[in-house]
């Protein structure tokens, strides 16, 4: 064969080449390995197959080392959060529906409208691709519909045994309502605390979903977002006190570490508390008191006595506050302690959370 | 939430609160003692304590199960559960509880396989799928939770799981309740007698309460309508001159017990010679033994066990608390150096632990205490 054919082969060949490695990289692994963390070939497959196309923003696409924002003058809330949930999924929602709200609701406890997520993963070799790509879409679904974009992120991959299944961390920033003062050092005697529904959903759906308990209960982890609750409250109630949005530990430990960041008391009213019939009975069996369980979709609120009906109101006006209501109020009677007032008058306190009845909750 | 629900109704727990009120105003102070710490855990979950009229007390028992578990017997544990080969279950209580040096969480903290179950066929199933491991069941508890663990033994047996094995802990209540009423200075009035154990034993075990030491008895439910119901029939009893043993808790219990359940407990358990109760020390035929017809599943015979007795700390007044001698305020570490995150004592530990239920829930309302009168 002449020498120039030769040459016009090989160029054929090497420009095909180059066209297959300029092709959108393929995920063709059933597994994570190593190697999707080792930041080379497999990594990048990783990313432009299952992670982008799920989060895909202007802000995103360009894969930069870090995301640019345009922001205006004004108050940011910066806030992380880690997801170690297990089991990873259970009736009403999973690991990536929690680690967008977590962070989103951490952000409307401080009157701040969420502007963007940054998502961490940590992965455990052998992990399901299958699993990876349904909790990136509850991920994406979950951020969708709290109005916030993913911005940024990052994927690690450690040796089987180094963690369990996959972690999730995501970083959030928004922007903080103008004329916005919230604080523990707002809270008056007097004031009323106000609960935007029921508690302990979500700790006992987890709890449920384990199945070690031989437990079979109807119930749905709460996990939503709360920013439109938070933003339809403020603007109801311009004057709240203070929010908290009321997870691991419970309304209990949130109730706690108000009184002792208030220095006044706070009384409950054990009759008040709502508490779905399914959670009541599966904490009766258990021995656990609804106040300690988690919540991933409440938000707990102090309002100026005079704005209490408003309050209960625009948390009631939200799909996520329908079952809002009046649980206690604030007293200097017993500063730093928190007391629950019993049906028939009798009072008990409600101490912080010592140890952990449910862990890796969230 | 049914039967739970009318047994928490306000309004007949205020009628009955007028009635204890008045009749309590027509006797000279009272003192009786809940033995059961469901009992303690409900009057302070509940704020019966303020509720009650001054001149009644209750005296907080030794009916925690993890309350009268000696040092040395938790030191054993930690020993079993610290072979690479065990994976060692337990109730979530018993984590915390104090040993000579260490707890069950740290031993878990330090890599061993510690797990916490609701009940002990968890455990077996545990065994059944790890057919590698040495599952061990921490059993503690007094007749209300043996049968469960009898049960356990019993299926063992059946479905040849040899990987599984019991550590026993289990206790009776009537040797304790003796060992009470015999305590030099003993003035209690009365008893609210257990409402689980009685489930199972019935309440003709409790006869002797009334007829050799002359101290009315009423069987109790948990829920707070069911404990002031007893109140009630204490002062009526104390009123009349009456001295018996009275059942309130009809619903669940009966005179003779719970047949299937002590036959259970005679299948899988001897009586021990006697047992350290923490803070009671040695009480005589006290305590349960796994039967010798289920030696191969007894972890006291399979693993090596320290078995030393250890001295309660000094500071420690647990006894004094468990037989009534001292309320728990009065214990000179109670709340200081002794939390329920860093008990000195057991009776710290446990949510049905006198201390523990005072310190949640009593601090503020037994500070408030209100007299209720009769003319309220």
């Amino acid at each position: 064969m002449p020498r120039s054919d030769d040459f016009k082969a090989r160029e054929a060949v090497l420009a095909r080449v180059e066209s297959w490695r300029r092709r959108a990289p393929k995920l063709t692994d059933e597994t994570i390995t190593m190697a999707h963390g080792a930041g080379g070939r497999a990594s990048r497959s990783l990313i432009e197959a299952v992670i982008r196309p799920a989060f895909t923003n202007p802000a995103l696409d360009g894969l930069e080392d870090a995301a640019v924002i345009q922001v205006d003058a004004g108050r940011m809330a910066f806030t992380t959060d880690a997801f170690v949930v297990t089991p990873r999924r259970f009736q009403g929602g999973s690991i990536g529906d929690l680690a967008v709200n977590g962070t989103v609701n951490d952000l409307a406890a401080v009157g701040a409208e969420p502007v963007a997520l940054s998502v961490s993963l940590v992965l455990e070799e052998g992990f399901a691709v299958d699993e990876l790509r349904a909790i990136v879409g509850d991920v994406s679904t979950a951020a969708a519909a709290a109005d916030v974009n993913v911005v940024t992120g990052d994927t690690k991959v450690v040796e089987r045994g180094a963690a369990d299944g996959c972690y999730i961390t995501t970083t959030g920033i928004g922007f903080v309502r103008p004329h916005t003062s919230l604080g523990a050092s707002q809270v008056r005697p007097g004031d009323a605390v106000v609960l935007s529904g029921t508690v302990g959903d979500h700790g006992v759906a987890v709890m449920v979903a384990r199945g070690d308990l031989a437990l079979a209960a109807d119930v749905a982890s709460d996990t939503a977002p709360l920013h439109t609750l938070a933003k339809t409250l403020l603007e109801a109630v311009p004057e709240t006190r203070w929010l908290r949005d009321p997870t691991r530990g419970g309304v209990a430990s949130a109730c706690n570490e108000l009184a002792v960041d208030c220095g006044l008391g706070v009384e409950l009213d054990e009759q008040a508390l709502p508490v779905k019939g399914a959670v009541a009975g599966a904490c009766e069996l258990l021995g656990l008191d609804p106040l300690y369980i988690a919540n991933e979709g409440k938000m707990l609120a102090v309002v100026p006595a005079d704005a209490t009906s408003r309050a209960v109101q625009a948390m009631q006006s939200c799909a996520a506050g329908a079952e809002a209501c009046v649980i206690g109020s604030i007293t200097d009677a017993h500063k730093g302690l928190v007391l629950v007032r019993t049906g028939f008058g009798g009072t008990r306190i409600v101490d912080m959370l010592v140890g952990d009845p449910l862990p890796r909750i969230c | 939430m049914k039967y739970v629900d009318e047994f928490r109704d306000p309004e007949a727990a205020r009628r009955l609160l007028d009635d204890i009120a008045e009749q309590a105003s027509k006797q000279p102070a009272r003192k009786f003692m809940e033995v059961c710490g469901g009992h303690t855990h409900a009057i302070y979950r509940h704020g019966l304590e303020a509720l009650l009229p001054s001149n009644i007390e209750l005296i907080h028992g030794p009916g925690c199960p993890v309350c009268v578990i000696p040092m040395g017997r938790v030191d054993d544990a930690i020993a079993v559960a610290s072979n690479d080969s065990v994976t060692m279950c337990c109730f979530g209580d018993m984590l915390r509880v104090p040993g000579k040096d260490s707890t069950l969480l740290e031993a878990k903290a330090r890599g061993a396989d510690v797990r916490v179950v609701y009940s002990p066929l968890d455990a077996l199933a545990l065994a059944e799928r790890n057919p590698d491991r040495q599952v061990v069941f921490l059993a503690v508890g007094f007749e209300t939770t043996a049968p469960s663990t009898a049960f356990t033994l019993v299926q063992a047996r059946q479905r040849k799981v040899t990987n599984f094995s019991v550590f026993c802990n289990h206790v009776t209540i009537v040797p304790p309740l003796k060992a009470i009423l015999d305590s030099p200075g003993f003035d209690l009035d009365g008893f609210l007698g257990p409402g689980h154990v009685s489930t199972v034993i019935g309440t003709r075990p409790y006869r002797f309460v009334a007829q050799q030491y002359k101290r009315p008895l009423v069987t109790a439910g948990f829920e707070p309508v069911d404990i002031l119901l007893a109140v009630q029939m204490l002062l009526k009893q104390l009123a009349q001159g009456r001295c018996e043993v009275e059942n309130q808790y009809r619903r669940v219990v009966s005179a003779d017990g719970n047949k299937r359940a002590l036959d259970l407990l005679q299948e899988a358990f001897v009586v021990r010679p006697h047992f350290e109760w923490r803070g009671l020390g040695f009480i005589a035929q006290s305590a349960l033994a796994v039967a010798p017809e289920f030696s191969s599943w007894d972890a006291e015979l399979r693993f090596e066990v320290p078995g030393v007795r250890v001295a309660d700390p000094k500071a420690c007044q647990c006894g004094e608390v468990l037989k009534g001698a001292l309320r728990p305020w009065e214990c000179k570490v109670f709340g200081t150096a002794c939390t329920p995150e860093t008990p000195i004592g057991t009776c710290m530990v446990s949510s049905e632990g006198a201390c523990a239920a005072y310190y949640n829930y009593g601090r503020y309302t037994s500070r408030q205490r209100i007299p209720v009168h009769a003319s309220q």
